[in-house]
């Protein structure tokens, strides 16, 4: 017996979640059982924690490597182990239940890996590991053999452009940076992930922390700066355990630190926890941040590229666009920018989530078109409704309808229809899904997060949000919606910083491609995706009521009544319209209209 | 000030001084120590750093990680990001006040045992809708499942 055998297992927060932990623990227990620790298969069996692949929805996900032929898991659970180890790993007979599916497959072969490509293969606790795949090549060839003004010419003719939501060229970023004289330049990793529906950030540093640091490393080069910080969400513990350990890793090899691959180039890096503010995903802000003052952004120029932390030059960039920057000094320009669109060039790591039967972490060639995104990765819409409208950018963003499925994703695609790319978040809406509604969602969130520097952000998100809440209600009058716009319009030219620029375009996108719903909920007091409770009526069809109970004990002001194993009935001038009595019917006898 | 808590901030105060700790650190460090910002913890470092108590009250009402009242023992945190509200976080919380028998804006329960909070995203979309109690990540859940899992919580 000297096989070759590896069986990773998925320990991202998805992972960890459906029960990683237990799992793991239960492998190492059959396996020391089955008395695998014998030193001959020893040697060559691994058992692997690894980052997430993307496909969370199917957690716990298992490889089962041996002599190089894999068989891939899902939904697997502690006690499915025993049988795995024995028939499996034993018994080298793979158990082709437990195994995913075509839709597994469709679900990844559709989709070009550059930054999650080592996601879900590498131990993300391993320097080992990274080094394994060619990890700090590329920092070293950077350091040791090229010149600063090299590797930003490179970064610059591979066309990446800021992964964050704005942008704007990385490689013209750096030169600016560089530009400016200075005793002092800073490097800064924005992992400030705040968009709600967003993941890739924190996926990224969880699954393959050195590459972060690895682009790091090579931008501090290219733009002179000897200390670096990382700004990350406090909310996200298991990202930044394993951003600690990974830079204490590199570290200890000699990778960050003084005089670095024999160079007089020398550079370490900071983590600084983020205090909960989606504004200070904003240059300036986040800079105030890191400086302990209140994360308020401050008009532009000067760009924190030319006056930035503690006043000195600076570059923030995001998780993202670093974590591309080593295969791009490795592989180089041309490689890249032969990848996407001619504007867009390489890939963009999106989080496909909302009403969709394959949910998680894609990426794709830039220019590939909403449809294929939607049917071909993520499978179709869950439980065979229609499609409605796809959000993508997160409360910056907007809403596209149904006659854009064929719109390519990329930087001027979504712009073009009045949305934009954001940091990569995708929601995908349905039927049951009111588009008011959701605009009032996003105006609910970027008015609790305005900052409250300038008027036009401050009040005209809490005006915008107000109307938008009484349109929901049945409150909404005549004009509502032209006074929608013309306020929209004014926050949007007005406001100081991104958040407030770019807090009106939900409203903006969904009166412009949805405005029959804003319609009926004003004039005919109807919601006609049927979530706005106020705007419904609730009652119980007498044919399919048991007359269980449920819905009266559910319901908070006694509005429901009947005797036992009779139909019961809603009293609508006691009913507050709250839903309860829908969510408690097993039988569908509540309606709402 | 109890001689305790007179320690614990001093050994904050002589870390921050190390490091060049800035307000959010000094903050982040006494929140971890006492629970939440304590008005007289504020004052005591104010005067102890010569730095005035509005800049710390400023920077801790800005972010929201920050907390000015007590909180209970266990920490229920309900997603409300895009994803979780779009498939139903707003029926768990619902339910979860119910259970907790917490109203109107009432956050904490009165024996002192539940905080229920909500947070913009926790980034775990797709598994949503997501709950955490303290650390740990519930995800795809419902508001009966939701009922279900805090119950080991009660004791």
């Amino acid at each position: 017996m000297n096989r070759e055998i590896t069986v990773n297992v998925c320990m991202g927060t998805g992972g960890i979640a459906a029960g990683a932990e237990s799992v793991m623990k239960a492998l190492r227990e059959e396996f020391d059982a089955a008395g695998i620790k014998d030193a001959s298969i020893r040697e060559n069996c691994k058992l692997h924690k690894v980052g997430c692949r993307g496909f969370c929805a199917r957690d716990v996900l298992m490889d089962i490597t041996i002599d190089g032929e894999t068989s891939t898991y899902q939904y697997i659970e502690e006690k499915m182990v025993k049988r795995l180890v024995k028939e499996h790993v034993i018994g080298g007979k793979p158990v082709t239940e437990w195994m995913v599916g075509d839709d597994y497959h469709t679900f990844h072969d559709n989709q070009e890996k550059i930054v999650l490509h080592d996601l879900g293969k590498i131990d993300p606790e391993s320097i080992d590991d990274y080094l394994g795949v060619d990890g700090y090549k590329a920092a070293r060839k950077a350091v040791a053999e090229m010149t600063p003004a090299d590797v930003i010419r490179t970064i610059k003719d591979s066309g990446l452009r800021g992964r964050g939501g704005g942008g704007f060229p990385a490689g013209v970023k750096w030169s600016f940076c560089a530009a400016n004289e200075a005793d002092q330049r800073y490097i800064i990793c924005n992992a400030d992930e705040g968009d709600p529906g967003a993941f890739m950030d924190r996926s990224v540093i969880e699954g393959n922390p050195h590459a972060v640091i690895e682009g790091m490393i090579v931008g501090a080069y290219a733009i002179g700066a000897s200390l670096g910080y990382v700004y990350i969400r406090a909310e996200y513990p298991l990202a930044v355990s394993r951003l600690h350990m990974a830079l204490d890793h590199a570290r200890e090899r000699g990778f960050l630190g003084e005089k670095l691959f024999g160079t007089d180039f020398s550079f370490d890096i900071k983590v600084k926890l983020g205090a909960g503010a989606f504004v200070c995903g904003e240059e300036t802000a986040l800079i105030a941040s890191i400086e302990g003052e209140r994360g308020m952004p401050r008009a532009k120029p000067p760009f924190p590229a030319n006056k930035g932390l503690w006043g000195k030059p600076t570059i923030i960039n995001n998780v993202e666009t670093l974590a591309n920057v080593p295969p791009i000094i490795n592989k180089g320009a041309e490689w890249f920018s032969s990848i996407g669109s001619e504007k867009s060039t390489g890939t963009k790591v999106i989080a496909l989530t909302g009403k969709i039967r394959n949910t998680g972490l894609i990426e794709i060639p830039m220019g590939m078109t909403l449809k294929e995104i939607i049917y071909d990765i993520g499978g179709g819409i869950e439980n065979d409704r229609l499609f409605k409208a796809v959000q993508t950018g997160g409360p910056s963003g907007g809403c596209i309808p149904q006659q854009y499925i064929d719109l390519p994703v990329h930087y001027e695609g979504l712009q073009s229809v009045g949305s934009m790319m954001g940091s990569g978040g995708m929601v995908v809406l349905d039927e049951t899904d009111c588009m008011v509604a959701i605009a009032k969602f996003f105006l609910t969130f970027t008015q609790e997060e305005s900052c409250g520097k300038c008027v036009p952000c401050r009040i005209g998100t809490k005006r915008l949000l107000e109307i938008l809440t009484r349109i929901t209600e049945g409150e909404g009058r005549k004009g509502d919606i032209e006074l929608l716009q013309e306020l929209a319009e004014d926050v949007r030219d007005s406001s100081l910083c991104g958040l407030g620029m770019s807090a009106p375009n939900p409203v903006i996108s969904t009166i412009k491609y949805f405005r029959h719903e804003y319609e009926a909920h004003i004039n005919q007091k109807k919601c006609p995706a049927k979530t706005c409770n106020k705007l419904l009526t609730f009652f119980i069809r007498e044919h399919h009521c048991v007359g269980c109970g449920m819905c009266m004990r559910a319901c908070a002001v006694s509005a429901i009544t009947g005797d036992k194993k009779q139909p019961h009935v809603i009293d609508q001038d006691k009913c507050i319209k709250c839903g309860s009595c829908f969510d408690a019917c097993k039988f569908n006898a509540v309606l709402k209209e | 000030m109890e001689k305790q808590m007179e320690e614990t901030l001093e050994s904050i105060y002589q870390k921050s001084v190390a490091h060049g700790d800035n307000i959010i650190t000094v903050l982040q460090d006494m929140q971890n120590e006492l629970g939440y910002i304590q008005e007289e913890a504020v004052y005591w470092f104010a005067k102890r750093a010569n730095i005035p108590a509005s800049q710390f009250y400023g920077v801790a009402t800005f972010y929201s990680q920050f907390h000015l009242n007590p909180r209970g023992k266990h920490i229920v945190t309900v997603c409300s990001g895009t994803v979780c509200h779009v498939k139903g976080a707003q029926r768990i919380v619902s339910k979860l006040k119910e259970e907790l028998k917490l109203k109107g804006d009432q956050q904490t329960t009165k024996d002192m045992a539940f905080t229920l909070e909500n947070v913009n995203c926790v980034g775990a979309c797709s598994i949503a809708p997501v709950v955490l109690v303290n650390d740990k990540v519930f995800g795809k859940q419902s508001p009966d499942k939701m009922v279900k899992n805090i119950k080991p919580y009660k004791e």
